[in-house]
C-alpha cells in the first residue's frame, strides 16, 4: 500500500462530517462509561461486568420487543428498571461483602461476567439476536454533505439527557449530597447520620440501570450477542481513567477520545486510528495518573 | 544427606534442563511402535474444533452443530466402515492461542483421526503448522484465500479465485466499474481483496478506497464518511462475524440506498441477514455455492431434517454449514477409501486418509450444492459459484449460477510461485516444497 493510499487526502466537507460522527462517537462512548463512572466514582469498586450489564440491557430490550412486543421507546426506561433490579441484587448478594477488598471486587466481578455471558448463551443461544429500529427514526440529516443518521442523532440527544439527569442527581439533590459526601469521605459521612450502606446500593443500581440503557440502544445500532459487552468494557474504562473518575472528567476524555478517533479514522484508517488513540492514552496516564480532571478524595 | 534449599533449587534446575531437552525426543511417539489410531471394535474418534464462545461464536457455533449432525446421520447409516463416529467436541473461544493448543490435545491425548475446524485463515494458520509436524489431517470447511501447499489440509470451501471469477465481473457490468473494499482486519480479506483487484483489473474496474476495521470492530460511520467521498458504484465487503452485522445495520441508517451501492459480500449469509434484520439485508449480493433456497430434494432433506433434529436451534442452514457438512462426507470416503487401500482399520493412518481423498467425489443425493470433487493436486474443492440476492424475507435468491464447476486455483495470482501438487509446491525452478503456508 502506497502513502498516498494511507492517507485520505483532505477535503472540508468530508473533514467537517468527520468531525459531526466525532460527536457521535463521543455520545456512544459516554453512554458505554457513564454507569461505570459512577460505580467507581462512589464506590471504588472496579466493576468488570459493566459490559455484559450493557449486554444484559440489549437483551431484555430484544424480549420486551420481540417476545412481548413492546414499543423501542417505551423498552429504554423498561432496560433501565430491569438492570437496576439485577444491579440491586448483585449488589446485595455479591459487592456488599467486598466492600474493604477492592482487589477482590476486580475479581468477583469478572466471575460475574462470565456467568453472566455464559447464562446469557445458555438461554437465547450463541447466535446474534434482532433488535428493531422505530421507523420515525429511520431519517437522515443531510445538508450538502454533512450527514447524520436519525438513530444517532436519538442518540446524541439521549447521551445528553443522561448526563443532564445524572448530573442533576449529584449535585441539585440532597441524595446527590449525600452521595458526594460519602464519595470524600465514607465515615464521616457516616458520622453526620448519613447511611452509606444505603448510598451504595443506591448507586450502584442507578449505574446499572445506566447500562441498561446503553445496552437497549447499543442493541438496536450495532450487533446483539453475549459477547457484546468485551468491546464496550475497554472504551468505558478508558474513559473513565482518562477522565479521572468523575462525572465532568468522563464527559471531557470521552470527548476528546471520540473527537481524535474521528479524525484519526478520517485521515488514515480505523485500526490505525486505534493505534494512535491507545498509544496517546498510554502516554497521557504516564504524565498525568490522577486523570484529566481529579477530584481530591481519600483513597479506599 | 541434608538438602539444603540451594541445593535442592540446583536440582530442581537440572532435571527441569534435562526434562526439557529429552521431552521432545519422549514424547513424539515413534510411528512403528505407535497404537493404531482407529482401534478395532472400538469408535472412530474425530476432533471438532470450533469457537462456541467469543465473536466468531456467531458462525462457528453452527459449524459445530452441523459437523455433529452429519455424524449423527452417518452413525444412523451404520457409520464409517461398520464402525460408530465419535466427535471429540472442543471450544477454541475465538481466541488463536487456544486452536493451536487445543489441535495439539486432540492430536496427542484423544488421538482423534482428523479435525474439523475453523473459519478464519488465522486460526487455520495457527492449527497448520502442528497438523503438518504431526503429519495429521485437518478439513477446514469454509471459504479461504488459497496461497497455500500443504499435505495435510484438505478443504471444502470456495477459493478466492472461485469467488472472484464470476461475482466482481458481475458487478461491474451492473453497477459500475468504482468499488470501494471493506474488510475485517486479518489475512483473509487482504488476500481475497489482492484477488478481486486482478479481476477488477480484467474487467476495467478501479478501486476508490480499501478499508479494514478490527475483528469484533462495530463503527463503521467513519467508513461510510469515506465513502460518501468516492461514491464508489459498489462495495465488496470481506467483513466477518458480528461486525459484518453492524456494517449493514448502520448501512441502512447512514441512508444509503442499496439499489446505487449495494454490497457485494463473501460472507453475509443467512445467519447474518436474521440477525441484522431482512431490512438491512435485502438487495445485497453474496457469492457462495450454497444458499438455504436452493431448490433440489437432497437440499430440501438437508434443511428439514437439520431443522428438524435437536441441532437446528439456529433456524437457517447457509453455505459455510453446507460446506462444513459436506467436508464430513468428505471425510467418510476418504476413511472408506484409506480402509480399501490398506485392508486392515488399524493400519489407516491421517495422512493415508489424506492421500487417498483426491478426486473423492460427494455426490447429488448427499450435497444440497450438488455434485462436488476434491482436487488431487491442491485437495481443495470443485464447486459451482453462485450469486445470490438477499430478498426481504432474509432468504437469497440465485440470480447467476456458474454453468460449469470452477477448480480451485490456490496460487490464481501467484504464478512466479510455482503449482500446487498433491506432493507438495512445484517451484519455478524445479524443486518440490512441501507444507508451504
Amino acid at each position: 500500500m502506497s502513502v498516498n493510499d494511507f492517507w485520505t487526502p483532505f477535503a472540508l466537507l468530508p473533514f467537517l462530517n468527520a468531525l459531526i460522527i466525532g460527536i457521535s462517537l463521543i455520545s456512544i462512548w459516554l453512554i458505554a462509561a457513564l454507569g461505570l463512572t459512577i460505580i467507581y466514582g462512589t464506590m471504588g469498586v472496579i466493576n468488570m461486568a459493566h459490559g455484559e450489564f450493557i449486554m444484559l440491557g440489549a437483551y431484555s430490550t430484544y424480549v420486551l420487543q420481540t417476545l412481548i412486543g413492546i414499543p423501542f421507546l417505551l423498552c429504554l426506561p423498561l432496560s433501565f428498571l430491569i438492570l437496576a433490579a439485577i444491579g440491586w441484587v448483585i449488589e446485595r448478594g455479591v459487592i456488599r461483602t467486598l466492600y474493604r477488598r477492592p482487589l477482590d471486587t476486580l475479581l468477583a466481578t469478572w466471575g460475574l461476567s462470565l456467568i453472566l455471558v455464559q447464562g446469557v448463551r445458555l438461554i437465547f443461544g450463541g447466535e446474534p439476536q434482532y433488535v428493531g429500529v422505530p421507523s420515525w427514526l429511520n431519517f437522515q440529516i443531510q445538508a450538502d454533505f454533512i450527514h447524520l443518521s436519525g438513530l444517532r442523532l436519538f442518540i446524541i440527544v439521549m447521551a445528553i439527557v443522561m448526563v443532564a439527569v445524572t448530573w442533576f442527581l449529584l449535585y441539585r439533590t440532597t441524595l446527590g449530597i449525600c452521595v458526594r459526601a460519602v464519595m470524600q469521605d465514607k465515615e464521616m459521612a457516616a458520622s453526620f447520620g448519613i447511611d452509606a450502606n444505603r448510598i451504595y446500593s443506591l448507586t450502584f443500581c442507578y449505574g446499572a440501570g445506566l447500562a441498561g440503557v446503553a445496552g437497549s440502544m447499543f442493541g438496536a445500532l450495532k450487533t446483539l450477542f453475549p459477547d457484546m459487552g468485551g468491546g464496550y468494557i475497554v472504551e468505558a474504562f478508558l474513559v473513565v481513567v482518562v477522565g479521572g473518575v468523575q462525572l465532568a472528567g468522563s464527559v471531557l476524555s470521552a470527548s476528546l477520545l471520540g473527537e481524535l478517533n474521528s479524525i484519526f479514522s478520517y485521515f488514515t484508517n480505523d485500526t490505525f486510528a486505534r493505534f494512535v488513540l491507545f498509544t496517546l492514552v498510554v502516554v497521557f496516564l504516564r504524565i498525568r495518573p490522577q486523570g484529566l480532571l481529579a477530584e481530591k478524595m481519600t483513597r479506599r | 544427606m541434608k538438602v539444603s534449599r540451594r541445593t535442592l533449587l540446583k536440582g530442581a534446575i537440572s532435571g527441569a534442563t534435562v526434562a526439557a531437552v529429552g521431552a521432545p525426543h519422549f514424547f513424539i511417539p515413534n510411528p512403528a511402535f505407535a497404537a493404531p489410531w482407529i482401534e478395532k471394535g472400538g469408535k472412530i474418534k474425530v476432533g471438532v474444533l470450533f469457537s462456541q464462545t467469543g465473536n466468531l461464536a456467531v458462525v462457528e457455533n453452527d459449524s459445530t452443530q452441523v459437523v455433529l449432525y452429519a455424524i449423527d446421520e452417518i452413525n444412523a447409516n451404520g457409520g464409517v466402515a461398520g464402525m460408530q463416529v465419535e466427535p471429540v467436541v472442543v471450544d477454541a473461544k475465538s481466541d488463536i492461542k487456544v486452536y493451536s493448543e487445543k489441535i495439539s490435545q486432540l492430536i496427542l491425548r484423544d488421538r482423534v483421526i482428523s479435525t474439523f475446524g475453523g473459519y478464519t485463515s488465522a486460526s487455520r494458520r495457527a492449527v497448520a503448522p502442528i497438523v503438518m509436524a504431526r503429519d495429521h489431517l485437518f478439513y477446514y470447511p469454509t471459504c479461504y484465500e488459497g496461497r497455500e501447499c500443504t499435505q495435510n489440509i484438505i478443504n471444502t470451501g470456495p477459493l478466492a479465485n472461485q469467488h472472484s471469477q464470476d461475482l466482481i465481473p458481475f458487478m461491474v457490468e451492473n453497477f459500475g466499474p468504482k468499488v470501494y473494499l471493506i474488510g475485517s482486519n486479518y489475512i483473509w480479506p487482504k488476500e481475497s481483496n489482492k484477488n478481486a483487484k486482478v479481476w477488477l483489473e480484467r474487467v476495467g474496474g478501479e478501486v476508490v478506497g480499501e478499508d479494514y476495521v478490527p475483528l469484533g470492530g462495530s463503527e463503521f460511520t467513519p467508513i461510510f464518511n469515506k465513502v460518501r467521498q468516492q461514491q464508489p458504484s459498489f462495495i465488496f465487503s470481506t467483513v466477518v462475524g458480528d461486525s459484518d452485522i453492524a456494517l449493514h445495520k448502520q448501512y441502512l441508517q447512514e441512508g444509503f440506498k442499496v439499489d446505487k451501492m449495494p454490497i457485494a459480500s463473501l460472507t453475509t449469509g443467512e445467519i447474518e441477514t436474521r440477525a441484522m434484520g431482512a431490512e438491512a439485508g435485502a438487495g445485497h449480493f453474496l457469492s457462495a455455492p450454497y444458499f438455504q433456497t436452493m431448490e433440489n430434494p437432497t437440499n430440501q432433506r438437508f434443511v428439514e431434517g437439520y431443522l428438524a433434529s435437536k441441532y437446528g436451534g439456529g433456524g437457517v442452514t447457509h453455505y459455510n454449514m453446507e460446506e462444513t457438512y459436506l467436508s464430513v462426507y468428505v471425510w467418510k470416503h476418504g476413511v472408506e477409501k484409506a480402509l480399501a487401500t490398506a485392508g486392515d482399520i488399524e493400519e489407516v493412518t491421517p495422512r493415508m486418509i489424506r492421500d487417498v481423498s483426491g478426486n473423492i467425489e460427494v455426490g447429488d443425493d448427499i450435497s444440497p450444492e450438488g455434485r462436488v470433487w476434491i482436487d488431487p493436486d491442491n485437495f481443495n474443492i470443485w464447486l459451482k459459484p453462485k450469486i445470490g440476492q438477499c430478498q426481504s424475507d432474509g432468504q437469497f435468491k440465485v440470480i447467476k449460477a456458474a454453468d460449469e464447476h470452477v477448480g480451485p486455483d490456490p496460487m490464481s495470482i501467484y504464478p512466479e510461485r510455482g503449482v500446487c501438487k498433491a506432493d507438495g509446491l512445484h517451484q519455478p525452478d524445479g524443486t518440490v516444497k512441501t507444507s508451504v503456508l
